[in-house]
């Protein structure tokens, strides 16, 4: 065991880990961030991205160790302290952008990775940037709508298929 | 996964000197290792980080003109910085998925040398230069084979030089589970002749195809390869497909890689 340092949604925490103990491990289990979920543990799903030094990365395949002094950002650090959701996050609820929930967080911290890098994506992009998140529920269309939506782009032309 | 000891060391030399102990491993960005560690297929006793290393970081232009790429630099940033080079730039654009590629390191794709990996295709159609902690590898020597290498033991990647063709390109036939290659075919068309190489197919790993190779050097169109396909025996058979069908996508792919390398 050693300890582990970063500064996640702003703040430093610290905690012990493994070799072994990954990004999501870390999250959850010892800093109670739970946000972060782990679907398939394989880096296919994609539920578990967060972003590491402003860029994401899918945390079930990242060691704790290798974020030593890292700023990290999860799903908890989205909204505003008094609750009120972010862009994003309000477009996926306007929108219906999820059914179960399981995906969303790694479906939102995604797709703020590609609104920072590329404030007005086409559809198609979108479609691209998401390759590595999965959901089962939605059938992607009203993800990638209110990803459009969060962008400031004109949905309504866009059928809920 | 197993437990292991964890190290990150900044220096090449630091990180040669951690490998020298048993059963240690390098790690890249572990978009390959740590998925084979959870499934208990590999059990290092140590993982010697290298991306704490400074000087295996980015990209630059070499005296004669090569595109030098350091071991530790990631898909993105290749993606995003090697814009002299369209071809590879392309390639490393469509590895995995945005996250795998935020991680995902080309030393450690190359000393991996997955026999579908999108990477190797294009080293070994660049004629790329390997350079270790100890010495330079040519392109031709350095894969042997599925997941095999001319790497010895604890020995670290530390850059690879590419150099530059007049006319390149990368087509991907994705096995879309995996977002690897069910065939990939990387030309490359440089002054003294084109080379071809084929990822994803042969169950030797990556390899050049000569018989376009020749074609195309004497006339770099589709039509010079057309009907043209390499031989069935020895390609991967699978679920995803059989070696004919392996086969015949050399020859599509190489076709689509020429026209829209121009």
């Amino acid at each position: 065991m050693s300890q582990v340092t970063m500064t996640v949604n702003g703040k430093e925490m610290s905690g012990d880990a493994e070799g072994r103990t990954l990004l999501s491990q870390f999250l959850r289990d010892t800093l109670d961030l739970t946000g972060t979920h782990v679907g398939c543990d394989t880096s296919q799903c994609g539920a578990c991205v967060v972003h590491v030094d402003g860029v994401a990365v899918k945390a079930c395949t990242m060691l704790a160790m290798e974020a030593e002094g890292a700023s990290v950002d999860t799903i908890e650090g989205q909204a505003a302290p008094d609750g009120t959701l972010n862009a994003l996050q309000q477009a996926f609820q306007d929108h219906h952008g999820l059914q179960c929930g399981f995906c969303t967080p790694g479906m939102i911290m995604s797709a703020a990775d590609l609104l920072k890098n590329n404030p007005q994506p086409t559809e198609a992009e979108v479609r691209h940037h998401l390759e590595g998140n999965i959901c089962r529920c939605t059938g992607y269309h009203n993800i990638v709508k209110a990803i459009l939506a969060a962008s400031g782009q004109d949905v309504s032309s866009i059928a809920a298929e | 996964m197993y437990n292991f000891d964890f190290e990150k060391p900044s220096t090449i030399a630091d990180a040669v000197s951690a490998l020298g102990s048993e059963d240690a491993q390098a790690l890249g960005g572990g978009q390959t290792l740590l998925p084979t560690m959870k499934q208990r297929l590999a059990s290092p006793s140590k993982l010697v980080s290298l991306n704490g290393i400074a000087e295996m970081q980015g990209i630059c232009t070499g005296d004669d003109g090569a595109l030098c790429i350091g071991g530790a630099t990631t898909h993105a940033a290749v993606a995003a910085g090697a814009g002299v080079y369209p071809g590879l730039a392309g390639l490393a654009a469509g590895i995995g998925d945005p996250a795998v590629r935020a991680r995902g390191t080309i030393g450690g794709s190359l000393a991996n040398n997955d026999p579908s990996a999108c990477y190797p295709a294009g080293a070994l159609a660049s004629g790329a230069t390997f350079v270790t902690n100890a010495r330079e590898i040519a392109a031709d020597d350095y894969f042997q084979g599925m997941f095999t290498t001319a790497l010895d033991e604890g020995e670290i990647l530390t850059e690879v030089r590419f150099p530059v063709p007049e006319a390149s390109n990368y087509q991907k036939f994705e096995q879309p589970a995996s977002r690897f290659a069910l065939v990939g075919v990387f030309v490359a068309k440089y002054a003294d002749g084109v080379r071809v190489a084929v990822t994803g197919a042969s169950e030797e790993g990556v390899f050049r195809w000569t018989e376009a190779e020749t074609a195309l050097s004497g006339n770099f169109s589709a039509d010079a390869i057309a009907d043209m396909a390499p031989g069935a025996d020895g390609m991967i058979s699978d679920l995803h497909g059989t070696a004919a069908y392996r086969a015949h996508l050399v020859g599509v792919l190489t076709r689509r890689a020429v026209t829209a390398a121009g």
